[in-house]
């Protein structure tokens, strides 16, 4: 066994079979005992979590049901007008109030979209339990850089795209999409293990709540 | 019942009024105690040391001392902790599993204290009477390793006369670690001085525990600084009584140097 | 080129990376112990993120459940650990990214050179990495004419401050918000002079002075927090914005991780990523958690180069016992909650994984006799145990590593005597009795002789009984 280097990828893994002595397990069953997928949503908890965490909620369920557009062109005209904006490609219509000027991320460099005030954009799910949105690089969510370096995220969520709890969104997503979870603005807690929102990440995170699709 | 005392090596050479106290509390109660001449030292030291080969013939030696009898009670929540999370250990490492499942059943049928008293006789007021203003350390190994919780609170609030008070962040190690507090003197000392800083805070006369190990940690503590506060084993707390006077912690104060 | 036998369990290798302190701990510990400022920063800032993790535990009916979901998820992957990784490996490969195997930290350090090298780049943006840090790779890229970039506001910290890192989730967990001014004032390039100290201004200051470096370097190096065998996924758990910044800015992505930070399926992200932010920060949930796989076309890197890394992980793997420090998740509630760490300080450890934690695991990286101070920093309270996440029993970690540990021949001897005397109870008795003779002669209080004299120190001895337990109970 002693001589010729060989490399390292045969060199780490007869190491680890040597150390772990026998042959392969078969795949453990593991205890999940935990509260599984499945569980209604609270949308009232989710409201409170993201609050928790400084995102702002606006809430449009009475009478945005039948314009849920114009529900989400108000909130983003009242955060960002007047102000640049970039939005995915695939951002529904309707949602940008003539007040803001906005940008389609067709391919822009980084220094583009660092130079815009916000983005708009739709998500995938959100977890009540945790306050956390999740984007999975939907066309009507975008490329992970344009959620990024703006300072203001508007984000906008159908409650029936809200689920209980962590198990209930890693069942709905697709690990193949790159995928971003976020709960509340960027923080750190570096200083004196403390939270202080504001550091990389939008420091402003504005989420928009409709009622469900219409079906059919 | 008929009961085996495993008095620990410590409060048989150092804190003999522990294990009295313990002896007199449980005949009180009207049970019989017996004193099993073979035992020793549990071998929690050199388990806790890096010493399991030297153990193994203490562990050996508890094990055949106590295996006759049905129950087998310890005024230290440390040493029952050993006996019952330690000893099959050594035994297994040393290749013995016939001396492990031995070690196994004696750790089953061995109690602390206040687990015995609450658990098994099922008592909290014992009939003790201790006027003083006393303050509980729940000592790591009865907390974290025998989940012994609030029963010795609940002894204490039985008892007449007891002014009990609460110790602020009580469940902070005094620092003690058995050889810890020789190889590590100094860090030892800082948790020591906090330990000790919140006992004052209460104003007790008295801090009480469940083992004579950090209690001597403790102790030793609050007699370099003349606090004047004294360290009082659970067990002699709760034996003491109207008739039988201020026992106990008088004679037990540390040494001056 | 001295070799081991190829394809045996190795340790890491000596020479290299922060795995070895300078001192043992007791010494090491004394600095910390004398450093006010330092105890007053890690007593406030333990208490809080205790206080805080608390909370947000005691809202889940089923922590419980999810620890031992946890646990046996880490078992299962040290037992099937280069099924998985050849697994990840095939899932990653199909992706588009590229899968590097690092037996060591030199190998790793090569590695990673040669992969920025090639970019023609002489900079990196980093994302905090424990992985990175123990086999200082930072030091490696300068060797090679390559400035390495931290990026977290806390390494970041360190970094100005030219210091070393204390605590695995807040490295600067020693330094309060004054020390911090003082550090950016003096060493953050075109910093404003009139920086308070107020928090949310100090992390304003890092956004400024990172932002340009963020849109120019072409290079990110990370670590993992958990990689997915069964689709290549890879995620970085963190809470300010530069981890997304270096996994989605750069064209190309390096990302170091440990073997056994793999999980078998994606499903048992649903166990981590509710363990892991209420252990670590105290929170329901982080927040940024960024999760890739391979290349996305269009989105982000579009090179990804995953490195996986032993460096004494195969050493640690073959102790049936001390396997389970693997299945830390580097959360660091063991530290919060430690005695012995929060007076004596992260430095104190020498390693970069201080705290409980770090003493189990270094010395099992490094081979005991390297860290053999380490196992006997504590005092097996028990604390660590009850707030891991994943279970990991430290206190029998560290009993256990202490058996293997060399022992000084002064006290092994004494160890011995002391077993033959125990085991012998006529001759224990008349050694109960010699020692109250020779104590009542004249050694009492505080004049012990070395090594016992760290007991008095502090604290006076117990007045001898007049008799001990056995006699009292012969004559009654």
């Amino acid at each position: 066994m002693v001589g010729t280097p060989v490399n390292g990828r045969d060199e780490v893994l007869a190491r680890l079979r040597a150390a772990r002595g026998a042959a392969p397990a078969a795949p453990a069953e593991v205890p999940r005992a935990y509260r599984p997928a499945g569980a209604a949503a609270d949308v009232d908890l989710l409201v409170r979590r993201l609050t928790d965490y400084r995102a702002t909620v606006h809430r449009c369920d009475a009478d945005a049901a039948a314009q849920p557009a114009d529900a989400v062109a108000r909130v983003v005209d009242a955060v960002l007008g007047g102000r640049r904006v970039v939005v995915p490609p695939g951002l529904p219509a309707g949602w940008l109030p003539g007040t803001v000027d906005a940008v389609t991320d067709d391919g822009l460099t980084a220094g583009q979209i660092a130079a815009v005030d916000g983005v708009v954009t739709a998500a995938a799910v959100a977890v009540a339990e945790t306050g956390t949105v999740v984007l999975d690089g939907a066309p009507d969510q975008g490329r992970r850089i344009i959620t990024l370096l703006p300072d203001v995220h508007v984000c906008v969520l159908r409650t029936d795209q809200v689920v209980a709890g962590v198990p209930d969104a890693v069942a709905r997503l697709d690990p193949r999409r790159p995928l971003t979870w976020i709960s509340g603005p960027s923080a750190t807690s570096d200083i004196e293990l403390d939270r202080v929102e504001g550091v990389h990440g939008p420091r402003n995170l504005h989420v928009v709540l409709l009622p469900p699709a219409p079906r059919g | 019942m008929r009961i085996a005392l495993f008095v620990t090596c410590l409060a048989d050479t150092l804190f003999p009024q522990a294990a009295v106290a313990t002896v007199r509390l449980l005949e009180r109660l009207g049970h019989e105690v017996v004193f099993p001449e073979g035992q020793t030292c549990c071998g929690q030291m050199h388990v806790n040391t890096g010493y399991q080969a030297e153990a193994l013939p203490l562990v050996r030696r508890h094990v055949r001392t106590f295996e006759p009898y049905d129950v087998v009670v310890a005024p230290s929540g440390s040493c029952v902790g050993s006996v019952r999370h330690q000893h099959a250990m050594v035994a297994r490492r040393a290749g013995d599993e016939r001396l492990a499942g031995r070690a196994e059943a004696v750790g089953r049928r061995t109690y602390e204290l206040s687990e015995f008293l609450v658990d098994v006789l099922g008592v909290t007021d014992v009939g003790a009477y201790y006027p003083h203003r006393v303050t509980y350390h729940p000592t790591c190994h009865s907390l974290r390793m025998l989940r012994v919780g609030d029963r010795p609170l609940r002894l204490l609030r039985q008892v007449r006369g007891l002014d009990l008070v609460e110790l602020p962040q009580g469940e902070q190690c005094c620092g003690f670690g058995g050889t810890f507090a020789v190889k590590n003197a100094d860090t030892s000392t800082a948790m020591l001085a906090d330990k000790l800083r919140h006992v004052l805070s209460t104003g007790a006369d008295v801090c009480t525990a469940g083992d004579a190990s950090c209690l001597m940690h403790i102790g030793g503590g609050l007699s370099r600084l003349r606090t004047g506060v004294r360290t009082v084993h659970l067990a002699e707390i709760l034996a003491a009584t109207e008739s039988s006077g201020p026992a106990g912690p008088a004679e037990r104060t540390a040494v001056t140097a | 080129m001295s070799r081991t036998f190829l394809g045996m369990p190795a340790t890491a290798p000596r020479g290299v990376g922060h795995l070895r302190g300078d001192e043992p701990f007791p010494a090491a510990a004394r600095r910390g112990l004398a450093d006010p400022q330092l105890r007053r920063n890690l007593g406030h800032a333990t208490t809080t993120i205790r206080a805080k993790s608390g909370a947000v535990i005691r809202e889940l009916p089923d922590w419980e459940q999810l620890r031992a979901a946890g646990s046996a998820i880490k078992a299962d992957v040290l037992a099937r650990l280069p099924e998985l990784l050849e697994q990840l490996e095939a899932a990653v490969t199909a992706a588009g990214g590229t899968v590097h195997w690092a037996a060591d930290a030199v190998a790793a350090n090569r590695i990673v050179t040669d992969l920025v090298a090639a970019t023609g780049s002489d900079r990196v943006i980093k994302v905090k990495s424990m992985a990175t840090q123990e086999i200082g790779l930072n030091e490696a890229l300068e060797a090679a004419g390559i400035t390495a970039v931290e990026t977290d506001l806390a390494e970041l910290i360190v970094q100005l401050g030219e210091d070393r890192p204390s605590h695995i989730l807040v490295p600067a967990i020693h330094r309060n918000r004054a020390e911090i001014r003082e550090i950016f004032l003096r060493a953050m390039p075109g910093v404003d002079p009139g920086l308070t100290d107020d928090p949310a201004a100090l992390a304003a200051a890092a956004r400024r002075y990172l932002r340009q470096t963020f849109l120019t370097t072409p290079v990110a190096v990370s670590g993992a927090n958990f990689a997915v065998a069964e689709t290549g996924t890879l995620a970085v758990v963190e809470s300010e914005g530069n981890g997304r910044m270096c996994v989605t800015l750069p064209e190309t992505l390096i990302t170091v991780m440990g073997v056994e930070k793999v999980v078998p399926t994606w499903r048992d992200l649903e166990v981590f990523l509710q363990l892991l932010p209420r252990a670590s920060t105290g929170e329901r949930m982080n927040p940024y958690t960024s999760m890739w796989t391979g290349v996305t076309p269009g989105d982000g890197p579009q090179a990804f180069h995953l490195v996986l890394l032993d460096n004494g992980r195969s050493a640690v793997l073959a102790d049936e016992v001390g396997r389970q420090a693997l299945h830390c998740i580097r959360c660091s509630a063991c530290l919060n909650v430690c005695p012995v760490y929060e007076r004596a300080g992260g430095h104190a450890y020498g390693s970069v994984y201080p705290g409980p934690i770090g003493a189990v695991l270094s010395p099992q990286l490094t081979g005991v006799a390297d860290n053999a101070s380490l196992p006997y920093a504590s005092t097996l309270c028990g604390a660590c145990y009850d707030a891991c996440p994943v279970k990991i029993n430290i206190p029998e970690l560290l009993v256990h590593l202490r058996d293997r540990a060399p022992h000084p021949r002064a006290e092994a001897a004494a160890m011995a005597a002391a077993a033959y005397v125990m085991d012998r109870p006529a001759l224990y008795a008349a050694a109960q009795r010699g020692a109250r003779l020779s104590r009542l002669a004249g050694r009492r209080g505080r004049g012990l002789p070395p090594p016992l004299s760290g007991w008095t120190i502090g604290r006076d001895l117990p007045q001898p009984p007049p008799r001990t337990f056995r006699e009292w109970w012969a004559r009654r």
